[in-house]
């Protein structure tokens, strides 16, 4: 299994660098995932991040693009509910990118 | 021309655990709600269980997917059918039904729907497919 050293740990991810423990995440993690994904997370790029993982623990998946877009439009305003604010911030595709840095697996439903 | 809408229906008839089925039921679900079709779910015979709330896995050692159903309205698949007899003959009632999501106004919860096995009957004969699992 494909691995990263972080601080003298070691994380075991999936072939696509996807963490393989979900509780191995933490904060620091995020930071160093982000960096290998070309990302500088700023305020906005948390929200996200913190939007996906609370996602995953209420429906234990996380969710396609479509259904990210309409689900942060709801909680976290209109104006931040569309394709493009997302684009902007994770331009590797924000259900791929964000689930990667939030340590999730990948999006259900990503085609 | 358009091309006309493919009616895709689910039938769910084995419990919820024990086998794969059910989980990469739910999966094949999720992933063809990315499509235009129009997607219609069928719980039935020991499938019912799967549509239990307050199911626990734990001492099965998985994690479950219970939860997974509640994001089912938001992937716009609306159309979640329960066999009433299914239910019935299993000690079930409505009040048993897990919430699939919730009203996108009223935020009223939203359940599957309770039908007699004739409507389902009545549905399936509408169907272009109808995956099995």
């Amino acid at each position: 299994m494909p691995s990263f050293e972080l601080n003298g740990r070691t994380y075991e991810t999936d072939e696509d660098g996807y963490l393989a423990n979900l509780a191995d995440w933490s904060p620091d993690v995020a930071g160093y995932l982000a960096k290998t994904e070309g990302v500088d997370m700023s305020e906005s790029h948390w929200e996200v991040v913190n939007f996906l993982r609370e996602y995953y623990d209420e429906y234990k998946i996380a969710p396609m693009i479509r259904i990210l877009t309409k689900a942060i439009g709801k909680k976290l305003g209109k104006e931040k509910g569309n394709t493009k604010y997302l684009y902007d911030l994770y331009p590797g595709g924000p259900a791929k990118q964000a689930c990667k840095i939030a340590g999730l697996p990948k999006p259900t439903g990503c085609v | 021309m358009a091309e006309e809408i493919k009616k895709i229906m689910f039938t769910v008839r084995k419990p919820p655990h024990g086998s794969i089925y059910v989980y990469e039921g739910l999966e094949v679900k999720l992933i063809m709600a990315a499509y235009d079709a129009d997607i219609s779910v069928v719980f039935m015979d020991d499938g019912v269980f799967a549509v239990k709330q307050g199911q626990n896995t734990k001492e099965l050692g998985i994690k479950g997917f219970e939860a997974t159903y509640g994001a089912l309205v938001d992937y716009e698949i609306t159309k979640v059918f329960v066999d009433r007899k299914s239910m019935e003959d299993r000690g079930m009632t409505e009040d048993d039904l897990l919430v699939i999501g919730e009203d996108e106004d009223t935020e009223e919860p939203i359940k599957p729907e309770v039908v007699d096995s004739d409507q389902i009957a009545a549905m399936m004969a509408e169907q272009h497919n109808i995956l099995a699992f």
